[in-house]
């Protein structure tokens, strides 16, 4: 797409221009009980005309590429932003659209087309039947997404900007019954095995050996205990650890929704403008960070959808708020710092705050240290149902499996995990965190938010942690 | 609103692409195609100011390929153009012919049989996009309003190789939002409609304002433990929404994922006042799916508590040996519609007595899908009731409860009038439908946090 060339034959009374091309294309596999559910391929591609009018900006998104249709657009944008002009929530200049030139791309060892869909669909099949540990597994689950992303980003300042990307989501589950009991295990958690990376992932012998412990899992939950209703220490795994930083430290923290953005939708935030640089978030053991340097992390990037050049800032460093995530709009907005995440789900969204890549950094505990300082507590692994309030402060999470932990050691399993707590306490609990060694790397790309709605990919990376007197429950009998 | 027969630009560009894939077809191949397409107006509110403005077309072609009992299936954008778009559609055909014949067989898969049809094109008199912030902008000033306005025609079609046709096109518009008194206390409201008339907005706004100062007096906090509680429709609406993921599909029953399990395996029943169908009868959402067949226009889902029937796609009818009930293969509720009780809204706070009064709910998900528990939080304009009297607005509390009991035997009274909420959510497009529902009168309701 020559998107210099259609920026440059636009004639437009605007005080800033950008054009904003993402071309996707999503290839979606699916086999249960040892049969296709879907063999599906599908492909967006449309560019968003962005204008600045009297401090206001506006859009129009459309499929049409050529250059009567962008003209068009971007003829309709400025009358919009007119319209809105004088009801603007700030008067915005083009120092909200700083001007950077680069690229990015994905790292990766094998592309799409080195994996056949016949091929891929032999190893899903093969997946099913090896989840089907026993005849307690009555349903098994094998799927595989593949995206490839070209995001093209030109403006009248002086943007230029190009970013591929090859992403690639797997999950495998098995579903176990006996009599009224049903338990559902997966791999880490519902499409938690998503990163930025090629077709190497799908190596057979490591996929069958994951998809037959899975299955032993689900089968070994039917006859777990369940979780106590009791306050206890809590270790949650990585793959737990990921929604957990997720819910109650990104989303709290993005600007746009403490400026209030977000306030019929997803929400508010318990924190506030005048928190940042003062806020003694969590222990001194919590170190959060933003980092869109992270190879095969779902969301790295070099830049933003709004042209802003993406670097790695701590968030939170030894318990106290830094900075906020939030893009330019909303640094200018708040007078806060922030990082560069202002993004949009595809072409037909405009960007928002999004967290991105939030990562717990390491601390210096084993695994085994920190279980072994346990008493009695419980070990919960891989995120099932998750809840949390407007203000991003309480909240009751879910997990697949779990181990009870009685003096120092992993005793027996437990299903149902469950815990609650409040997001400004409960970080403060932090007591324990593994070390780098122990550290794994986690994303979802369905993270809502926004108005019109949008869906967008982050990731997390963590090691293990440990939260003192928690609340934690198991199911209704 | 008017309904129009001749066939407009978003049609026409359609069936002509529709005509040159369908010739195109070789052998036993089959295909069936849904078109899907927008032209919206999105405007974000801040504080009773503009966030941000756009539009945003979109339009897309979904094509299923079937030949030698195997399928592949592929969407693309199109331009609007129809020459550029019969190389796109082409190009598509070409690879779905390519990698069809490389898949594996899929037995349960749903072949397109002869044709129904169904046409409805609904044309209203909507808002300018470029008026809009001078028509909707005066009358929020003064109060502070978050919320997003949306505007603009919406198109579904769908054409199979066995000869059905479907079309359906609607102009809406709904302003979805929140206001706000200095405390922080919100209150929710819904502007929808077709055809925009001033007056009644500027009324509907001023009526929510005058509702929002119910929440002037101190929040008051309770502890956690179980209540008698009343629950509007809009919170009614979202625990209803539950029931499309592991909830009344049939598919999820059959591969043991649905909350409902028990009321099929064991024979658990819900109170004898909670009915529930799906009801297309409004016309808000299409009846065909994308096989192209017509859905029933009523089908019961619980009756008196008893469950009736789950939504069955072909596919999932085709693999379990049951009756399709022409659903699509998502199996979820589009246009619930549950069935009024004798609860007269004049006499809510009454027969509450002391508890909660929770308008609305937020943020569900399923606890643990087997014993039917959701939990969830409360929000917006929820109160405190001693006697039949508000006290004040509460705090929010987090719920986890089973709808075993909450629709079963913790279900008092069910209100005598229902509320339409429609559905306003936009994730990959502005989604149609809506859920019609009274509220409820609870017994006891599960607080935790």
């Amino acid at each position: 797409m020559d998107l210099k060339r259609l920026l440059s034959q636009l004639d437009l009374a605007a005080d800033w221009v950008g054009l904003r091309y993402v071309e996707e294309i999503t290839s979606y596999r699916w086999v249960r009980d040892g049969h296709p559910q879907a063999n599906q391929r599908d492909m967006t591609a449309g560019i968003m005309v962005e204008v600045l009018v009297q401090g206001q900006f506006a859009y129009y998104a459309t499929t049409r590429l050529d250059s009567a249709g962008v003209q068009l657009a971007a003829e309709t944008a400025v009358k919009l932003a007119r319209d809105a002009a004088r009801y603007s929530v700030f008067q915005f200049t083009t120092a909200a659209r700083p001007a950077n030139t680069g690229s990015y791309r994905s790292a990766f060892s094998q592309a799409e087309e080195s994996v056949s869909p016949a091929a891929l669909n032999q190893l899903l099949i093969r997946a099913t039947e090896r989840l089907k540990v026993s005849d307690k597994i009555v349903s098994s689950n094998a799927m595989a997404q593949i995206v490839r992303s070209e995001q093209q980003f030109v403006s009248s300042n002086g943007s230029d900007i190009e970013q591929q990307f090859l992403m690639v989501s797997a999950d495998y589950s098995a579903l176990a019954q006996h009599g009224p009991i049903v338990q559902k295990r997966s791999d880490s958690g519902m499409l938690a095995k998503s990163w930025q990376i090629g077709m190497e992932v799908f190596n057979e012998e490591a996929v069958l050996q994951r998809c037959e412990q899975v299955g032993a899992e689900a089968v070994e939950l039917l006859s777990a205990e369940e979780c106590p209703t009791e306050t206890l220490d809590l270790l949650l795994a990585p793959d737990q650890m990921m929604l957990q930083i997720h819910e109650s430290v990104g989303h709290p923290l993005e600007l746009d929704r403490i400026l209030g953005d977000e306030r019929n939708y997803a929400g508010w935030s318990f924190v506030r403008l005048g928190d940042f640089g003062k806020l003694q978030y969590g222990s001194e053991l919590m170190n959060i960070t933003f980092d869109p340097g992270v190879e095969h992390q779902l969301a790295s990037y070099n830049f933003d959808d709004g042209g802003a050049r993406a670097e790695r800032e701590y968030i939170i460093r030894q318990g106290i708020l830094q900075r906020g995530l939030g893009g330019v709009e909303s640094q200018l907005r708040s007078g806060v710092a922030g990082v560069a995440n202002f993004r949009a789900s595809s072409w037909n969204r405009a960007p928002i705050d999004r967290m991105a890549n939030l990562n717990l950094e390491p601390g210096d505990s084993s695994l085994e240290d920190l279980i072994g300082s346990v008493e009695k507590g419980v070990y919960m692994q891989s995120n099932r149902s998750w809840s949390i309030d407007d203000y991003r402060n309480k909240f009751q999470f879910g997990c697949e499996y779990a181990t009870l932990i009685e003096h120092g050691k992993l005793t027996r399993t437990l299903k149902n995990p469950n815990y609650r707590g409040i997001s400004s306490s409960f970080w403060k609990s932090l007591k324990g965190v593994g070390d780098r060694s122990t550290l794994q790397v986690f994303g979802t790309p369905n993270c809502g938010k926004g108005e019109p709605n949008q869906s967008i990919r982050v990731g997390h990376a963590s090691p293990p942690c440990l939260f003192a007197d928690v609340e934690v429950f198991g199911g209704e009998n | 609103m008017k309904t129009k027969q001749a066939v407009g630009p978003m049609e026409q560009l359609f069936n002509q692409l529709g005509s040159a894939l369908m010739a195109e077809l070789r052998g036993q191949e089959s295909l069936a195609l849904s078109f899907g397409a927008e032209n919206s107006q999105f405007t974000r509110f801040n504080g009773s100011r503009i966030r941000q403005t756009g539009l945003v077309d979109d339009i897309g072609l979904s094509l299923d390929l079937i030949d030698q009992q195997r399928q592949a299936s592929g969407s693309i954008a199109l331009s609007g153009i129809l020459q550029e778009d019969l190389q796109r559609v082409a190009a598509e055909l070409a690879r779905l012919r390519a990698e069809v014949s490389e898949l594996p067989e899929d037995p349960y898969l749903v072949v397109p049989v002869a044709g129904q049809h169904s046409h409805s094109d609904q044309h209203a008199a909507l808002l300018a996009p470029e008026q809009s912030g001078a028509k909707l902008l005066p009358a929020m000033q003064g109060l502070d309003l978050s919320g997003l306005w949306t505007s603009g025609r919406i198109y579904q079609g769908h054409l199979n190789s066995a000869g059905s046709r479907h079309w359906f096109a609607s102009d809406s518009f709904v302003l979805d939002y929140s206001l706000l008194n200095p405390d922080e206390r919100m209150l929710k409201a819904c502007f929808a409609g077709t055809d925009w008339q001033q007056s009644e907005y500027e009324q509907s706004l001023q009526a929510s304002a005058q509702q929002l100062k119910m929440l002037q007096r101190p929040a008051i906090r309770i502890q956690p433990g179980h209540y008698r509680a009343y629950i509007a429709s809009a919170g009614v609406a979202d625990m209803l929404d539950m029931f499309s993921w592991n909830g009344l599909s049939e598919s999820a029953m059959q591969t043991g994922e649905s909350a409902f399990l028990r009321m099929r395996s064991e024979g658990i029943r819900l109170s004898a006042l909670f009915s529930l169908a799906q009801d297309f009868s409004s016309g808000l959402a299409p009846r065909f799916n994308q096989y192209g067949e017509m859905a029933p226009e009523r089908i019961a889902l619980i009756s008196a508590g008893e469950l009736k029937h789950c939504l069955t796609s072909s596919r999932t009818a085709s693999e379990f040996g049951v009756a399709s009930s022409f659903a699509d293969d998502s199996e979820a509720l589009q246009l619930p519609v549950m069935a009024t009780g004798t609860l007269a809204e004049a006499d809510i706070l009454a027969a509450l007595g002391t508890g909660v009064y929770l308008s609305n709910l937020h943020y569900l998900n399923w606890s643990d899908v087997a014993a039917g528990r959701i939990t969830g939080m409360t929000r917006y304009a929820c109160f405190w009731v001693e006697d039949g009297e508000i006290q004040g607005p509460l705090e929010s509390m987090r719920f986890d409860d089973s709808f075993y009991h909450f629709f079963g035997d913790h279900l008092e009274a069910v209100g005598a009038e229902s509320q339409m909420n429609p559905n306003v959510g936009s994730y990959g497009g502005r989604e149609l439908g809506m859920t019609q529902c009274p509220g409820v009168l609870l017994s006891s309701f599960a607080l935790t946090l």
